[in-house]
């Protein structure tokens, strides 16, 4: 008997829905229909639904069954005010991106008249406040909740800072009307990051009240649930695809690149520790699961940036107007030439969001000789790249987008993978086993493991063994 | 009012093994009349900030002569904010910089990362308790 669970992404662009049978663990369809959030997403929801009908037979039960994820409505916007901002604000910022937010703003020590206008304008979906380790100092978190508490901009807080400070700022957030949810503090001592109370609190507000606000929740009376951002659903299936479960291994330590129309996200899954044992770490310590995002790199909306950084290198000749077609024609690439700007570009996305989410080396100078210092994440030994997102998935070659995440002799100071293997999220349906790894998460290993495809090199492109077709079905705005 | 001129907490930083220098500072600052909170050698600068929090020091006195004091000592006055340690008095001695090449080079640069005072090699210990007598006295009248 068929077991079909349905999945959704809320996105800004689209909507997608993907189907499984988890009977015989088997991919039935993926559909994208336009997003209608603007308007109402119980639209879209119902037109990806019909569509979806028309290849696999669904009832209500399996449309109420249905779990989704979203980064509609400009996806989970937070602030991170902390202390200094190479410690608390940072520790506060990864707490945010962990939890797949949308870092918009960060500001750190006391914040002045000034800021706290920029943050009304802003007007964030969450604060994360934090400042000041566990006993140590309170007065600057004093004086931000104290700031904030007036700031009409704001709604949600999370205070996730020096635990000796809580009563304080719990008496100036009173009568404020704001919802203040206090948890653990994200640097408790100097050196150490605990992320992960705050990046719960972070999703568990996402769902009780941010999805509410945005008009998300409407869908609500159609599906089951929107569960988390869309990135912390990639980011849920990265760290099963790594570790794995109790009972069935991972493939071990990973890094994915998602390249999206306005944004590229990279998650690292690994520890990143020196692999040469002279190398001295500096700086706050790495999460295992990290996430970074860039958001001016994006193969819609961004192109402009990209486009400024491809041409600092070689660019085939008429690059300039071949970009601006792409741009006109709604950047699907049609036509040798594009194909091969758009390959281009999007190894230019790859590569710069890459270099700035690993980790560098740096050599100093000491009476002792030289010493290496790293800051970051040593990536070198990662043994998996990961490719999704629709520029690398849909590609005409994801192995040659995939060589931006590769480790560069000219510049081996960047700790990127030296000699990985390739994978690639080739049906696109990584945040659909973030969310089936919720309830099912030997399922969503097995369904994984079998369609994250191994990326063959580029010499033996074109004779990839096909996969049982699928039906891959999309209508375009 | 105590019964001592304050608080200090002395040490070597990193994993730099000389100790004699440091054991002499706080032996020193025992005698003038200080309370020293002694760490010795190898010390992290979490131990210090530790210690210093633990003890409501009023000031530290870190060595190293090893030359990696800025790897060692890289955040360190904003390590101690973090920690509520935002009116301790910093002061670093010892061969800071590679070689002895540049004293005020290296005095710029600590006092850039927020040392209140930095200390050649050989300097007479009984300096560096008169500073730290009219720096504490300063700090006390400032205040409120």
């Amino acid at each position: 008997m068929r077991s079909t669970r349905l999945f959704v992404d809320f996105g800004s662009t689209f909507t997608k829905l993907v189907a499984f049978d988890l009977e015989a663990e088997e991919l039935l369809a993926r559909v994208q229909v336009p997003s209608t959030v603007g308007q109402d997403i119980t639209i879209g929801l119902e037109e990806a639904f019909s569509l979806l009908s028309e290849t696999v037979p669904i009832g209500e039960a399996e449309r109420h069954q249905t779990v989704a994820c979203s980064s509609a409505a400009g996806g989970l916007r937070i602030v991170c005010v902390g202390l200094v901002p190479e410690y608390t604000t940072e520790a506060g910022r990864r707490a945010a991106l962990g939890a797949g937010a949308k870092v918009v703003g960060s500001y750190s020590f006391e914040l002045s008249e000034t800021e706290l206008r920029e943050i009304e304008e802003i007007a964030p979906d969450i604060i994360l406040l934090t400042g000041g380790t566990d006993g140590g100092n309170r007065k600057v978190i004093i004086h931000n909740a104290a700031m904030l508490a007036l700031c009409p901009g704001v709604g949600n807080v999370i205070v996730a800072g020096n635990k000796s400070a809580r009563d304080d700022v719990d008496a100036l957030f009173a009568g404020s009307g704001k919802n203040v949810i206090y948890t653990g503090n994200v640097m408790p001592e100097i050196g150490v990051l605990e992320v992960e109370a705050a990046n719960h609190k972070i999703r568990e507000l996402f769902i009780a009240r941010i999805t509410e606000a945005k008009g998300i929740g409407r869908a609500r009376g159609m599906i089951a649930d929107v569960i988390m951002p869309t990135p912390a659903a990639v980011l849920e299936a990265a760290k099963l695809l790594a570790d794995g479960t109790a009972r069935e291994p991972g493939i071990g330590e990973l890094l994915l690149v998602d390249v999206g129309g306005a944004t590229t996200d990279v998650y690292s899954v690994a520890k990143g520790a020196p692999t040469a044992g002279t190398v001295r770490f500096l700086g706050l310590p790495e999460p295992y699961a990290k996430r970074t995002v860039e958001g001016d790199l994006g193969l819609f909306h961004n192109l402009g940036t990209l486009k400024e950084i491809a041409e600092q290198e070689d660019v085939p000749d008429g690059f300039d107007e071949v970009v601006e077609a792409m741009c006109r024609e709604n950047s699907v690439p049609t036509g040798e030439e594009q194909t091969e700007c758009h390959l281009l570009l999007s190894k230019v996305a790859v590569r710069s969001a890459v270099n700035r989410h690993v980790g560098t080396l740096k050599t100093m100078v000491t009476p002792n000789g030289e010493v290496v210092v790293q800051r970051g994440k040593d990536l070198t030994a990662v043994p998996w790249v990961v490719g999704a997102g629709g520029p690398v998935s849909f590609s005409a070659d994801p192995a040659q987008v995939l060589e931006g995440a590769l480790f560069e002799e000219e510049l081996p100071m960047l700790l990127k993978p030296k000699a990985p293997r390739m994978l690639l999220d080739e049906h696109y349906i990584l945040f659909a086993l973030g969310l089936l790894a919720q309830s099912e998460p030997a399922k969503a290993l097995r369904l994984m493991r079998k369609y994250v495809a191994p990326l063959p090199g580029p010499e033996r492109w074109g004779s990839r063994p096909s996969e049982k077709p699928i039906g891959i079905g999309g209508r375009t705005a | 009012m105590e019964d001592h001129l304050g608080c200090v907490i002395t040490g070597t930083i990193g994993v730099d093994a000389h100790v004699i220098g440091t054991k002499v500072i706080s032996r020193a600052l025992r005698e003038a009349g200080f309370k020293v909170v002694e760490l010795g050698a190898q010390t992290p600068a979490e131990e210090f900030i530790m210690a210093a929090q633990e003890t409501a020091a009023d000031a530290m006195m870190i060595s190293s002569l090893y030359g990696m004091a800025e790897l060692d000592l890289e955040g360190f006055r904003d390590k101690c904010t973090e920690a509520g340690l935002e009116d301790i008095v910093l002061y670093v001695g010892g061969i800071l910089g590679v070689a002895r090449r540049n004293f005020a080079e290296d005095e710029a640069k600590f006092k850039q990362m927020g040392f209140d005072r930095v200390y050649p090699p050989e300097t007479d210990i009984r300096q560096g308790i008169k500073d730290l007598k009219a720096d504490l006295a300063q700090k006390r009248a400032e205040r409120p």
